[in-house]
């Protein structure tokens, strides 16, 4: 996973509420074996017409051909727990997604694929979603570090992360070579649940 | 004494194997159900690595995503489709997990068949990279959706990072009123909370309306959880909990079964547990619902008529409301019984069960489907499918005029060739009405299973009470 330290790039702004991974990729573009080439179906309904031909959506207009950030309303991500809506934002370049509030699960999947889900109070991503609108003008920073983005006017809005996901994120970690350092402790777990409960290893 | 705690509590507290100091729990993972769509990279970043699947015992995978749901024995004409089904016998095949095949008399939807089988049982941690895995909190085991990349995880090492979920308890007071469902109840619920009222919550559904449905209704509340934002719901385990798992082919045996059920049976939340949040609804105030726009939480009785954007909350559901009304074809003020649907999809992991079944059944015998209308049918499981022949179901759908038809996920969400056209609008027994979920352009109208077939018989959107049984 590429790590996620700083990011300074043009916000696209998509100011609805709601936004489900249906919506950010439909269902038959989930018929790949493989984690790449999603971006071809990231927004599909809301980037095309029934014809085939495109409407004028956000990350298709030229002020934002750049966008590594996308500004949204409450609760995007909802819905189905496919990662296919992660990897399509990461297949379009983008990396930093920031929100008043995100479905869990999406939330989650975010985190495993270097990309930095910020939620920020409605207010302050009412304020970004304006600066947004300037396009290509209005670059803004995201730090994960100091836990910072910088608006385009230099005004500096903190933000919380956990710790734990904050470091594996920073540090591009692979999660699942993490754990298995800790394989003696699975070991004594299931030793341990086996004795009380061995109907479930039946 | 120990602080009382939440069956949730409980459940996260035996299965802690390790605690980072922000709170983050390494989290053991009892049982894992795979299916073809979430599973292909998870296995490619196994291979990749040279790592194996820790417990294949633990787990078992299905293909019910993209399964046709007739002409089985051609096999699948679509050809990503078919590839994703021929990777995940591949893979279950190479790394040694029980897999249950498409032509089997077992397959079928993932969340239908790991409860029929007995794998789901009370105290377990269950997930599956599907998000309506929330089904098995039916059963009072933690069980929750996951992406892809900790579908790799769980294989690698059966375990998941995770912090705690907050404890929210909602409350259905009274007994439900006749002609009154499981899915108006969890859309009631939904209604209430609203689509992400429950985000960052296990929802522990209580009440005499929920303790009185049997296994199949506490299923479909568990599994529309997630539609309130949710991860996982919960129900204590009880006596129904119990009679419906004994004897089934992997609930435990003989004295292991009464060493369970005595386990089982300390599960439910300690009096004075802490809830952050609690919520109650009272069951005499539920009607027959449907969803009218395209979020889960826009349900209304069906006695009610389409709102407009005024409705919203704020600004910004206003103008939800106002997409919704253009993409559904719906003026505000037009009365719901007078919308005219095309298709009704009864059937996926939220009512293809044999109750629900039986539900539509009693309300179709001896009527039929309007000639306006396609009616399809599709048994959650192989087994469900059986059970329903055997009572003559079958034959009643026929008869009315339905598609009786194979199990999976089918129209639920349109990755088979089961999907609606542009424009067409469907009363479905399904999970989501979001924009092109049933197919692209298509819109969708949740229900209950009686309500969907009231639906199909009058070829509008209809009051199931209407139809004397």
């Amino acid at each position: 996973m590429e790590k996620f330290d700083k990011l300074t790039a043009v916000a696209a702004p998509l100011p609805m509420v709601n936004v489900d991974t249906d919506m950010i990729i439909p269902a038959r573009f989930l018929k790949t074996i493989k984690r790449t080439g999603l971006s071809e179906g990231l927004f599909y309904a809301l980037r095309h017409n029934q014809d085939g031909s495109r409407k004028d959506f956000v990350l298709d207009r030229p002020a934002y051909k750049d966008a590594k950030i996308l500004i949204a309303g409450d609760n995007f991500g909802c819905g189905s727990s496919r990662e296919h809506a992660p990897w399509a934002l990461l297949d379009a370049g983008i990396r930093c997604v920031i929100a008043p509030s995100f479905a869990d699960i999406f939330h989650n999947n975010c985190f495993k694929n270097g990309i930095l889900p910020v939620v920020l109070p409605e207010e302050q991503v009412n304020k970004l979603m304006e600066a947004a609108e300037r396009g290509a003008n209005a670059t803004m920073t995201v730090d994960l570090e100091s836990q910072t983005i910088e608006g385009p006017d230099g005004e500096v809005i903190p933000f919380e992360v956990d710790a734990w996901k904050k470091h594996c994120l920073l540090n591009g970690l692979d999660d699942v070579g993490q754990t298995l350092q800790k394989a003696p402790a699975i070991d004594s777990f299931e030793a341990k649940q086996q004795a009380s409960q061995p109907w479930l290893y039946a | 004494m120990a602080a009382p705690r939440t069956l949730f509590d409980k459940i996260w507290d035996a299965h802690v194997v390790d605690r980072q100091e922000d709170g983050t729990c390494l989290l053991y993972i009892d049982r894992h159900l795979v299916h073809e769509v979430t599973s292909p990279q998870a296995f490619e970043g196994l291979r990749l690595a040279g790592r194996k699947v820790r417990r294949p015992d633990a787990t078992l995978a299905v293909p019910d995503h993209n399964v046709p749901t007739s002409n089985r024995a051609q096999g699948i004409a679509d050809e990503e489709s078919r590839i994703q089904v021929d990777t995940l016998t591949k893979n279950c095949a190479d790394f040694d997990v029980p897999f249950i095949p498409m032509n089997d008399v077992r397959q079928g939807i993932v969340h239908i068949i790991g409860p029929e089988q007995g794998l789901t049982q009370p105290g377990m941690t269950i997930v599956c990279g599907d998000s309506h895995t929330s089904t098995h909190g039916a059963f009072g085991a933690l069980a929750f959706g996951i992406g892809t990349s900790e579908v790799e995880h769980v294989l690698a090492t059966q375990t998941l990072y995770q912090r705690p979920a907050k404890n929210m308890r909602v409350s259905v007071d009274g007994p439900l009123p006749v002609g009154i469902t499981s899915k108006d109840l969890i859309l009631a619920i939904i209604g209430r909370l609203g689509t992400a009222g429950g985000t960052g919550h296990v929802i522990e559904y209580a009440g005499e309306a929920i303790r009185s449905l049997s296994m199949e209704g506490r299923m479909t509340v568990c599994n529309m959880s997630i539609e309130a934002g949710a991860r996982a719901g919960l129900i204590a385990p009880d006596d129904t909990t119990f009679e419906y798992l004994k004897g089934r082919v992997f609930s435990p045996k003989g004295a292991a079964w009464e060493q369970a059920v005595e386990l089982w049976r300390s599960l439910p939340s300690d009096e004075g547990a802490h809830y952050d949040k609690e919520v109650h609804l009272s069951a005499s105030e539920i009607e027959p619902l449907v969803t009218w726009g395209t979020s889960p939480e826009d349900v209304l009785p069906i006695t009610g008529s389409i709102p407009g954007p005024e409705a919203g909350r704020d600004a910004n559901k206003a103008k939800a409301i106002e997409r919704s009304l253009e993409y559904m074809g719906l003026k505000a003020g037009q009365k719901l019984t007078d919308v005219a649907i095309d298709k009704v999809f009864i059937g996926s992991c939220t009512n293809g069960r044999i109750e629900d079944l039986r539900e539509v059944a009693q309300v179709v015998e001896g009527r039929r489907v309007a000639e306006s209308v396609y009616a399809m049918i599709v048994p959650g499981s192989g087994l469900v499918k059986e059970q329903a022949e055997a009572e003559g179901l079958d034959r009643i759908f026929t008869e009315a005029g339905f598609d009786w038809r194979e199990p999976g996920c089918s129209m639920c969400l349109a990755m088979n060739a089961d999907k609606l056209e542009p424009g067409e609008r469907c009363a479905s027994t399904s999970n989501r009405n979001f924009e092109g979920r049933q197919g692209p352009g298509g819109r969708t109208h949740l229900m209950s299973p009686a309500m969907a077939a009231a639906a199909a018989i009058y070829g509008h959107l209809a009051d199931v009470r209407e139809l004397a049984c």
